[in-house]
């Protein structure tokens, strides 16, 4: 069964607000290897001008994780989760994410488009923060396999 | 803080060699949300086809992008990063996994003192990131 294509355009509900706590930044920190100190210092963040740790740059996929979780239970969207592999993935930025950010996604597919049997879906979250300004966009694709033959 | 001018197309920038066990896997779920059987369990991975327990395609871009924060030294200056995923990485229980990347100046912006940095990430000879592109900005 492909993936509806008539879900191209749809716009998902935005999230509940997701507050961006500093262990977290820290512990995401870790797992991916880094080892920058504005990612885990707040005195360092602090002396590079910003108000608490900064977000590492795949961070927003955490954020995003809500508004996937949406459009992949969406019966309407026909999309088979063990089918799913994920192709490619962007993040644009207004502004990084520190600790303290209450962020709100909001998903909208922004294509659907038929590959030699697979489909590939792509998907725009686009996270503001609690006085509505844009904080990062982040873009995923995902190839969902069609029928084996 | 390294300045814009000083930067050349082409140049390497920074490189660096991550060692990927099953420990950095479970690390990365825990961290990120993404539970997926397949990044940890044998069994799962071997029952969907898989040649083995992979990484997270996340957790590669994740790790790929930090030797550029180290040569910037800010993380704050990345305004946008993009990968393709082309090829898993597969972890093995014991040896786990080398995963290579090589950050080269790819093209430089003058109006808004933007550099395009492309890396590269290799694991076991093949790279296994496309159009892996990070934006920074020196202004």
């Amino acid at each position: 069964m492909a993936v509806n294509p008539e879900i191209q355009g749809r716009v998902f509900p935005a999230t509940a607000p997701y507050l961006v706590g500093r262990e977290k930044v820290r512990e995401f920190a870790r797992a991916v290897f880094s080892t920058n100190p504005i990612n885990h210092d707040v005195a360092a963040a602090q002396a590079a001008g910003y108000a608490d740790v900064v977000a590492p740059t795949t961070f927003p996929v955490v954020v995003q994780e809500a508004t996937l979780a949406q459009l992949l239970a969406d019966p309407d969207a026909n999309i088979d989760f063990s089918r799913v592999v994920h192709g490619e993935q962007r993040f644009t930025y207004s502004r990084p994410i520190v600790a303290g950010d209450e962020l709100t996604a909001q998903l909208t597919v922004s294509s659907v488009k038929s590959l030699g049997g697979n489909s590939m879906v792509t998907a725009d979250s686009v996270i503001t923060d609690a006085s509505g300004a844009h904080v990062v966009t982040a873009i995923s694709s995902l190839v969902v396999r069609g029928d084996d033959a | 803080m390294i300045a814009y001018s000083s930067l050349t197309k082409g140049d390497v920038v920074a490189e660096q060699t991550f060692h990927f066990t099953r420990d950095s896997l479970v690390r990365y779920a825990g961290g990120s949300g993404d539970f997926n059987p397949i990044h940890y369990r044998d069994d799962v991975a071997a029952s969907v086809g898989l040649p083995g327990v992979l990484a997270h395609g996340m957790l590669t871009m994740g790790a790929a992008v930090q030797p550029v924060v180290n040569w910037i030294g800010d993380p704050g200056r990345i305004a946008d990063y993009q990968v393709r995923f082309t090829r898993p990485v597969v972890v093995d229980p014991a040896a786990g996994a080398d995963v290579t990347v090589v950050a080269t100046v790819a093209a430089l912006e003058d109006e808004t003192q933007i550099a395009r940095i492309d890396l590269t990430a290799t694991y076991n000879g093949e790279t296994v990131l496309g159009k892996a592109q990070v934006r920074v900005t020196f202004a």
